[in-house]
C-alpha cells in the first residue's frame, strides 16, 4: 500500500517558513534552529519512506500522483497541484531533504553570530520548499513556480548580507543571469503548452511521439528553450557567470543551493523531460557539447584562483557540465548518480572550507593558508574525503560516477569526447589537491591574528562534515559499474520512453579498460598537484611567470565577465539611462505637461465668455432665442 | 371690430421696444420697468387672441402671467435694494461678481 502522505514533504518546510517567517525575531535563536531543522529533518523521513516504498513497488508500476489542489481551470484547460512521486522524484526529494538537514545543522553553528538569524532560516526553509515543489511538480507550471521560486531563494540568501555591496551585486546578478535562461524556459514551456494544448507531464509525454517528428524544428526549438533555462540555472556556458559571483553568500548557502540542489535542477529538467529531448537529437548534441565544453573550460579556471571558495564554484560548473554531457548522450541515469554523489562531497567540500573559513575568522585566499591539518584534524580528514570523491579516486563515490558517464560518453559520442572528459577529470584532480595541500599541508602562511585563534569548529559543524564524509565515501557503491547499478535499476522505469531501446547495461572488458585509466588519471593529477604544492613550492611561480599569458587568461577568467561587461552591460545601461531621460523625461512627460499648457492656453479664451456683464448675458440669450425661433419660421 | 393684425402688430412693437430696454438701459430699475413691458405686451396678444377665437383661456393666462409677474417684480426690487445698500449705485454693469 502506497503511501498517500506526500504532501507532509512541502507542508513541513513550508511550516517552518511561516513561524521562523512571522515569529522568528521573537522566538529566539535555539527555538528558530530547531523549528528550521525539524521542518527539513521531518520531510527528509518522509522522502526516506517514499524511497523505501518506490523501491519496493514493481519495476512496471505506474507512477503514483498525487493531487492536492485544482488550482485553475480556464476554459478547456485546467492544472492542478500534483505531485508526480516516481524514482525520479523521490532521488531527488532524499538528495535535496537529506543534505539540506545536515546543511541547516551545521548552519546552527556557523550563523550563531549573525543578526539576522530567523531570516536566514527561513529563507533557507523557503528554499527547500521550492525546490520540492520544482521536483516534485507534476506538470510544467508547477515546475516553473518552483523554479523562479528557488531562484528568488538564491538571491535572498547570496545577498543575505547585503550591506556589503560585493554581495548585493552578485545577488543581483545571479538572478538577472538566471532571468536570462529563465525566459528561455518560460518560451520552452508555451511551446509545449501551443503543441500539446496540456502542460501536464503525463498527458504531454504520452503524445510526444505522436505531435513531434523526430529531429524537426519544432522538436529542437522546443528542447533547446528549455535547456536554455538549464543553462541559467546549472550555470553553464555562457550562464555561468553568477555562480563564482555567488559565493559572497554564506558558505552554507554555497554548500546547498549552489552545490548540491539549485543549480542541479536543471539536470533535473532535462532528464525528467528525456521524452522531448529524445525527438530532438540534435538539440541533444547542443547539450552535450555545452557540458562537455563547460566541463572542461571550468576546470582551466579553477586551476588559478586563490578564493577558496571559487575554487569550488568552478569546480561545481565543471561537473554540471559532466551531468550534461551524461544526459546530452542520453544516459540519463548516469548524470543523476553523478548529481546524487556531487551534492555530498560538493555540500561537504564547501562545508570544510566554511569550517577553515569560521577557524580562520573568515579568511578565504589559500596563499594565506597552510599547515592546518594537525590544527583541524576533523575539518581535514573530511575535507580529504570529499576531495578524493571530487577527484574521482577510485573507490570513493565521485569515481564511481564520474566513470560512468566518462564510459558512457564514450559508447555513446565516441573517444574523442571521452578524452575531453577524461582531461577534465585530469585537471579535476590536479586542482582540487591543489586546494587541499595549499590550505592544509607545509608551513603556515597565516596571518598573525589569525593564526592566534586557530581553533576546530564546534561538534554542531563538524557532524555534518563527518556524515556527509561518509556518503562520500560509500555512495558511489550504488552505482557500480557492469551492470550491477542499484541506481540504474532504481530509476529505468521513470528514465525509459516507450519504442526507444534502451540497451541493458551489460559489462564489458572496454568498460574495465577504461575504468582503469580514470583510475590512473585521477591518482596522476593527484600526483602532480602533490609535485607542485608540496614537493617543489617555487615551481607554480616560476611557471605562470614563464607562461604568464596563458595565466593571466586563466586568472582572468578569459576575460568573460569583462566582455560581458562591455557587450551586454554597458550598451544595456545606457539604453535605460537614455530610455529614461531622452523618452521618459523628455518625450513622454513633455506630452503630459504640454496637454497641461494647451488647456491653460485656451483658458483665456473662453474666460472672455465670462465676463460677469449681465448686460451681455441677456443679449446672448435674445440672439440664440431669436435665431431658433427664426430658424424655425424659416423651415 | 378693430382686426387682430393690429392688436398683434402693437403687441410685437411693445415687446421689441421692451427687448431693446433691457440690452441698452444700464439702471437696474428702468431694466425691471422694460421686462414689465415685454409681460404686458404678450398680455395683450393673449387677450387679444381670446376675444378673436371667443375662448376663455386667454383670459385665464393673463391671469396668472399678472400673479407671477407681481410677484417676481417684489423678488427683483427687494434684490436691487439689497444691491444698492451694498454699492450705492444700480448700475448693472457693475455687478459682475460672478466674472469669470
Amino acid at each position: 500500500m502506497f503511501p498517500n502522505y506526500e504532501w507532509l514533504l512541502l507542508l513541513f518546510p513550508l511550516v517552518g517558513v511561516i513561524i521562523n517567517g512571522l515569529f522568528g525575531h521573537r522566538l529566539g535563536r535555539r527555538l528558530v534552529a530547531w523549528i528550521a531543522c525539524l521542518a527539513v529533518g521531518l520531510s527528509f523521513v518522509v522522502a526516506l519512506s517514499l524511497l523505501w516504498a518506490q523501491v519496493q513497488l514493481p519495476a512496471e508500476a505506474e507512477p503514483v500522483k498525487a493531487t492536492l489542489y485544482r488550482w485553475m481551470t480556464v476554459g478547456d484547460f485546467t492544472i492542478d497541484l500534483t505531485l508526480l512521486i516516481d524514482p525520479l522524484s523521490v532521488l531527488m526529494a532524499v538528495v535535496v531533504t537529506g543534505v539540506s538537514t545536515v546543511i541547516h545543522v551545521y548552519s546552527v553553528g556557523y550563523m550563531a553570530d549573525d543578526k539576522r538569524y530567523s531570516r536566514y532560516f527561513t529563507f533557507l526553509n523557503l528554499f527547500v520548499f521550492s525546490m520540492l515543489v520544482l521536483v516534485l511538480g507534476n506538470n510544467f507550471l508547477m515546475m516553473y513556480v518552483g523554479w523562479e521560486a528557488v531562484g528568488l531563494c538564491s538571491y535572498l540568501l547570496i545577498g543575505f548580507w547585503f550591506e556589503r555591496p560585493a554581495a548585493a551585486d552578485a545577488g543581483k546578478k545571479a538572478f538577472l543571469v538566471n532571468r536570462i535562461g529563465d525566459f528561455g524556459f518560460a518560451l520552452g514551456i508555451m511551446l509545449v503548452f501551443a503543441t500539446f494544448g496540456s502542460l501536464d507531464f503525463s498527458t504531454v509525454f504520452s503524445q510526444a511521439s505522436a505531435l513531434l517528428p523526430r529531429g524537426s524544428e519544432l522538436a529542437t526549438t522546443m528542447t533547446l528553450l528549455l535547456f536554455l533555462g538549464a543553462v541559467g540555472k546549472s550555470a553553464q556556458i555562457p550562464l555561468y557567470v553568477w555562480l563564482p559571483d555567488a559565493m559572497e553568500g554564506p558558505t552554507p548557502v554555497s554548500a546547498l543551493i549552489h552545490a548540491a540542489t539549485m543549480v542541479t535542477a536543471g539536470v533535473y529538467m532535462v532528464a525528467r523531460n528525456h521524452v522531448l529531448f529524445e525527438r530532438a537529437p540534435g538539440a541533444m548534441n547542443v547539450v552535450m557539447l555545452i557540458g562537455l565544453a563547460t566541463a572542461f573550460f571550468a576546470a582551466t579556471m579553477a586551476l588559478t584562483q586563490y578564493d577558496i571558495k571559487r575554487v569550488l564554484a568552478y569546480s561545481t560548473i565543471s561537473q554540471l557540465g559532466y551531468m550534461f554531457v551524461a544526459v546530452g548522450v542520453g544516459a540519463y541515469a548516469a548524470g543523476m548518480f553523478h548529481l546524487t554523489t556531487h551534492a555530498f562531497f560538493k555540500a561537504l567540500l564547501f562545508l570544510g572550507a566554511g569550517s577553515v573559513m569560521h577557524a580562520l575568522s573568515g579568511e578565504l585566499d589559500i596563499r594565506k593558508m597552510g599547515g592546518l591539518k594537525d590544527k583541524l584534524p576533523t575539518t581535514y580528514w573530511t575535507f580529504v574525503v570529499g576531495a578524493l570523491a571530487l577527484a574521482g579516486f577510485p573507490l570513493f563515490s565521485g569515481f564511481f560516477s564520474k566513470d560512468e558517464i566518462l564510459w558512457e560518453a564514450w559508447l555513446k559520442a565516441g573517444p574523442i569526447v571521452w578524452v575531453v572528459g577524461l582531461g577534465t577529470a585530469f585537471l579535476t584532480a590536479f586542482y582540487t589537491f591543489r586546494l587541499v595541500f595549499m590550505a592544509f599541508w607545509g608551513k603556515s602562511r597565516l596571518d598573525k591574528k589569525a593564526a592566534a585563534h586557530v581553533h576546530e569548529s564546534p561538534p554542531v559543524m563538524t557532524a555534518p562534515l563527518v556524515i556527509l564524509a561518509v556518503f562520500a565515501g560509500i555512495a558511489g557503491f550504488v552505482g557500480l559499474p557492469g551492470g550491477l547499478s542499484l541506481i540504474g535499476r532504481f530509476l529505468e522505469p521513470a528514465l525509459t520512453t516507450p519504442g526507444v531501446h534502451h540497451a541493458a547495461p551489460v559489462g564489458s572488458t572496454l568498460e574495465w579498460i577504461l575504468l582503469v585509466v580514470s583510475a590512473v588519471v585521477s591518482v596522476l593529477g593527484i600526483y602532480l598537484a602533490y609535485h607542485l604544492y608540496v614537493l617543489n613550492p617555487e615551481l607554480p611561480k616560476k611557471l605562470s611567470a614563464q607562461f604568464g599569458w596563458l595565466y593571466n587568461l586563466l586568472v582572468r577568467k578569459y576575460y568573460v565577465d569583462e566582455a560581458y561587461m562591455e557587450v551586454i552591460v554597458k550598451p544595456t545601461r545606457e539604453l535605460g539611462g537614455f530610455l529614461a531621460s531622452d523618452v521618459d523625461r523628455g518625450l513622454i512627460d513633455g506630452i503630459v505637461n504640454g496637454v497641461g499648457r494647451v488647456t491653460a492656453g485656451l483658458a483665456p479664451l473662453f474666460g472672455g465668455m465670462q465676463a460677469g456683464l449681465v448686460r451681455e448675458y441677456a443679449f446672448s440669450i435674445l440672439i440664440g432665442a431669436a435665431a431658433i425661433l427664426g430658424y424655425l419660421i424659416l423651415r | 371690430m378693430v382686426p387682430l393684425e393690429y392688436y398683434l402688430a402693437l403687441s410685437a412693437v411693445l415687446f421689441c421696444i421692451g427687448v431693446l430696454g433691457v440690452v441698452i438701459r444700464r439702471n437696474a430699475i428702468v431694466l425691471f420697468l422694460c421686462i414689465e413691458l415685454m409681460l404686458n405686451a404678450v398680455n395683450l396678444t393673449l387677450i387679444a387672441f381670446g376675444r378673436y377665437l371667443n375662448s376663455i383661456e386667454g383670459q385665464v393666462l393673463v391671469f396668472i402671467v399678472m400673479t407671477v409677474a407681481a410677484a417676481e417684480v417684489a423678488v427683483g426690487l427687494g434684490i436691487i435694494v439689497a444691491i444698492f445698500r451694498g454699492r450705492e449705485s444700480v448700475n448693472v454693469d457693475d455687478i459682475n461678481l460672478l466674472k469669470g
